[in-house]
Order: structure tokens, then C-alpha cells, then sequence
């Protein structure tokens, strides 16, 4: 499994997290790795425009991937990279793999959104078996998803608006939140998406 | 619905855990990785690793005890202390902190805290405030005076572990340290830390409605109702507590039942 390195940030509890859930794994920013990898996770730590910018030489890799059905993990900022465009920083493109903007939370809540919040399921999904609804997972973000197609949705969660806060396109899966921060829930999830490689 | 936080911390001296009243007459609690770990295990909902030596003693924040206790839970850690530059802040989110609190360093270059933020983003940079209680007779115009219940005061700056005043008036700094790209800050009372007879609500009430940040409340948890109080009429997001949960004198699952009886809304494992 190939974890993506933007070069900043922790990397290293999401790799424990999917080393104990059997993977082994490769943080890189290498185009080979990522070709030979059975799956790509994209990390969550940053800013948006900077990490749009460190992906560029690999965005081709992963495009390809997503193609051949290769499965494709997006975690936090991960996720917003998949959309077409985000409005931190002005309005900046991402991957455009998923349509749809990143947006501000609104005003009536405190940014960033620090802490665990519910998932509310909204259509099963592999990823979370064994996950209940209404469970609580770990959030920092102040930018949200906003995909055109509401059949990507696969759980919401509120803050001050209802977003999507899970989402899956075919192999392409990605979560708002943290798994790797989400205590026994989280890991729950990234022993699902190991098992989804492997399958 | 956002739950709020309950946070124990490791006040960390020399690789161990440590408390003391009012920044001194420090004792050894326990090992941090065994301690988080445990946490986790009661249900906390992050740990806050604090290297309350490095900064006094121009000590590096001892790295190999991150990991260490990093590799042990899978719950956010904030790690502070000694933390003086961007390499600092690289090296300590590399050993897998998911945080990085600044205090005194950001004092003397505020600059960190923007360099930084644009960076790692905002979400990794928390500003911890040691701030003190000064009484005033009337109003300053360059304070923020607040009407307590105590009478009229303004909270003072302290840096080094809460050894020098600076002079600089707390809710200015939060204001600015916000404007600059902190993500989260850390208020401690110095006036209630380590005597456990409840936070300053009156601090981390006005902190939280001046820069609507999420806020960490610390110094001077000593039993449930003083953390109710701070999650309720202090305005926190999250509550900071070291010496009830290290010794036992309430384990992390039975303070989150309590809340949620009150009906503070409490992630529950």
C-alpha cells in the first residue's frame, strides 16, 4: 500500500494504523511505487494548494489508478483533493475525479471543526463494516465537500450544515474525517480497506 | 453534534510524567506512552504531551517519547514545549504528533505561528497561553478588563513555564494569534493550576466569544463539577486536566459519564 507524501505533516499514525490492519506500507512520492502499489491512500495534513501543487507529477499515477479500479483512499484533505475545485485560498483546482466544490463551514460554527463528531450512515458500504451508525469519529477541517451527485454520499455528519462527510466512487473511497485519529472505530475502517485491497 | 472534548495531559520532565501546584514542586507520576494508552483505553479523546522543562532549560522536546507514545494510541496528540522553529514544529508532526502547541516561542516571534499554519495548516497549530489574573480599578484602554466575579481584571501573559510576565494582555495576543493562522488555543489559568478549586470560566469564556476558536481550558480541574462548569459556562470546547486522572482520583470514563448525565453531549465508549 502506498501512502502519499506531500512532505509535510504526520504520516506516521496512519501508516501504524494500516500496518496493524495487515498492509504493508510505503510512504513515497515515486510514480513507481505508486504503479506497483494495490493501493493508494492520500494523507490528510496541509493546505489545499500547496498539496494540489506536490501532487501534480503523480496526479497522472493516480488518475490511471483509479481507471484499473486500483482502490483509492482520500483521508481529510485527501478527500478535498479528489473535487473539481476548492474555495481555500481563493478558488483552486483539484483532481476534479469527484464534481463538486470545497467549502467554507459557515459562520455560526467555530472553524476549524475540531473534534469527534457522529456519522450519520446514509447507503452501506464496505468500508464500514462493523461500523455502527451515529458513531463518533475525529474531525479538523474547515472546508467541507459539496459533491454534485448525491449518490456518492455515503455518510453525513452536522455542523452548522449537513455534509457529506463519507464518499465513494466506484474504487475511489474517501472520508472528511480521520480514521487514523478515530480510536477503535477508525481502525475498524482501516482493516475494511485493507481487506478491500486484498480482495 | 460535536461532542466536547475531555483531554488529560503529560506534563513531561525528563521523559516522565510529572505534576506539580502552580508550575512548581514537581512529582513523577508515570511513563507517557503507558499513561496515554491507558487513556485511550477510559475513553479520552486526546492527549496533550507537554515538554514543560524544554522551554526554561533550552531542551529539545525529547522525540523518541513522542513516538513512543504516538505508536501507542490512535486519539489526536498535541505535543508543546521547547517548540522554538518551523524544524521544530516538522520534527515533532514527523514523530507523529498531530498537533503542535506554542507558547513562549510565539511570544517572542509571532511570526512562527503564520509561517507555520501556511505550511502545516491551521488545524496543527495550537497557541498555549499562560495567562494571570491582574485586578483594576476601573477600565484600561489597552486591556481587555472584564467584570468578574472577583472584581474587575485583565489576564497578563507569562512565558518560560509561567516564570516572566510580559506585560502583554492575553485576549490581544489571542485575537492576533488567531489573525495570524492558530487554529485552536490553549488557555491556562495560573491563578487556578495545580490547586484544583476550578478553571477560570470567566478566561476561556471570554477568549472563546473573542476569537470563536475552539478552546482547550486549562488549570485547575479537582472534581466533575469543575469541568462541567467549564464546558458549560466557561464556553470550552475541550477540558484540560492532568492530576485527577493520574491519580485515579476520577478515570477518564467516569468523568464523560457524568457529563452526559448532565447532558453535555459526550463521545461515550
Amino acid at each position: 500500500m502506498a501512502v502519499v507524501n506531500y512532505g509535510v505533516g504526520n504520516l506516521r499514525s496512519i501508516r501504524r494504523g494500516l500496518e496493524k490492519s495487515g498492509a504493508a506500507v510505503k510512504i513515497t512520492h515515486n510514480p513507481t511505487d505508486l504503479l506497483r502499489s494495490d493501493a493508494i491512500v492520500l494523507p490528510g495534513v496541509g493546505a489545499f494548494a500547496p498539496a494540489v501543487k506536490n501532487m501534480a507529477p503523480i496526479a497522472d499515477i493516480v488518475a490511471e489508478a483509479m481507471k484499473n479500479g486500483k482502490p483509492i483512499l482520500g483521508v481529510c484533505l485527501g478527500l478535498q483533493l479528489l473535487f473539481t475545485r476548492s474555495s481555500e485560498g481563493g478558488s483552486v483546482k483539484g483532481l476534479d475525479f469527484i464534481s463538486g466544490d470545497i467549502v467554507k463551514l459557515p459562520d455560526t460554527v467555530k472553524t476549524p471543526q475540531m473534534g469527534w463528531n457522529t456519522l450519520n450512515i446514509e447507503q452501506s458500504h464496505p468500508l464500514l463494516e462493523g461500523v455502527k451508525d451515529s458513531c463518533y469519529v475525529y474531525f479538523v477541517h474547515s472546508y467541507y465537500p459539496k459533491p454534485i451527485d448525491s449518490a456518492v454520499v455515503v455518510a453525513t455528519t452536522e455542523y452548522g450544515v449537513r455534509f457529506a462527510s463519507m464518499i465513494a466512487k466506484k474504487n475511489l473511497l474517501a472520508t472528511q474525517f480521520h480514521p487514523e485519529k478515530s480510536s477503535k472505530t477508525g481502525l475498524t475502517m482501516l482493516k475494511n480497506f485493507v481487506r478491500i485491497m486484498k480482495r | 453534534m460535536l461532542a466536547k472534548r475531555i483531554v488529560p495531559c503529560l506534563d513531561v520532565m525528563n521523559g516522565q510524567v510529572v505534576k506539580g501546584v502552580q508550575f512548581v514542586n514537581l512529582k513523577v507520576e508515570g511513563e507517557p506512552p503507558e499513561l496515554a494508552a491507558d487513556y485511550e483505553e477510559q475513553g479520552a479523546d486526546e492527549i496533550v504531551f507537554l515538554d514543560i522543562t524544554a522551554s526554561y532549560e533550552k531542551r529539545d522536546t525529547t522525540l523518541e517519547v513522542v513516538k513512543k507514545t504516538a505508536d501507542m494510541i490512535s486519539i489526536p496528540l498535541t505535543v508543546g514545549g521547547g517548540i522554538r522553529c518551523i524544524t521544530d514544529i516538522q520534527n515533532v508532526l514527523s514523530s507523529g504528533a498531530d498537533k503542535v502547541s506554542v507558547n513562549t516561542a510565539a511570544i517572542r516571534a509571532p511570526n512562527l505561528v503564520k509561517e507555520s499554519a501556511d505550511v502545516f495548516g491551521s488545524q496543527c497549530i495550537v497557541v498555549a497561553i499562560d495567562a494571570k489574573r491582574v485586578y483594576v480599578d476601573s477600565d484600561l484602554t489597552d486591556k481587555t478588563v472584564v467584570d468578574t466575579t472577583k472584581g474587575k481584571c485583565w489576564w497578563e501573559v507569562y512565558v518560560e513555564g509561567g516564570r516572566v510576565p510580559t506585560g502583554i494582555d492575553a485576549m490581544t495576543w489571542a485575537k492576533k494569534v488567531k489573525d495570524l493562522g492558530a487554529g485552536e488555543l490553549l488557555p491556562t489559568s495560573m491563578d487556578c493550576d495545580g490547586v484544583q478549586t476550578g478553571y477560570d470560566l470567566e478566561l476561556t469564556r471570554t477568549m472563546s466569544q473573542i476569537t470563536n476558536l475552539p478552546i482547550i481550558a486549562s488549570g485547575g480541574a479537582g472534581n466533575l463539577e469543575h469541568i462541567y462548569e467549564v464546558l458549560t459556562a466557561g464556553d470550552a470546547d475541550a477540558a484540560l486536566a492532568a492530576s485527577i486522572f493520574h491519580r485515579s482520583q476520577y478515570s477518564v470514563g467516569e468523568v464523560k459519564r457524568y457529563l452526559a448525565d448532565k447532558g453535555v453531549t459526550m463521545r461515550l465508549v
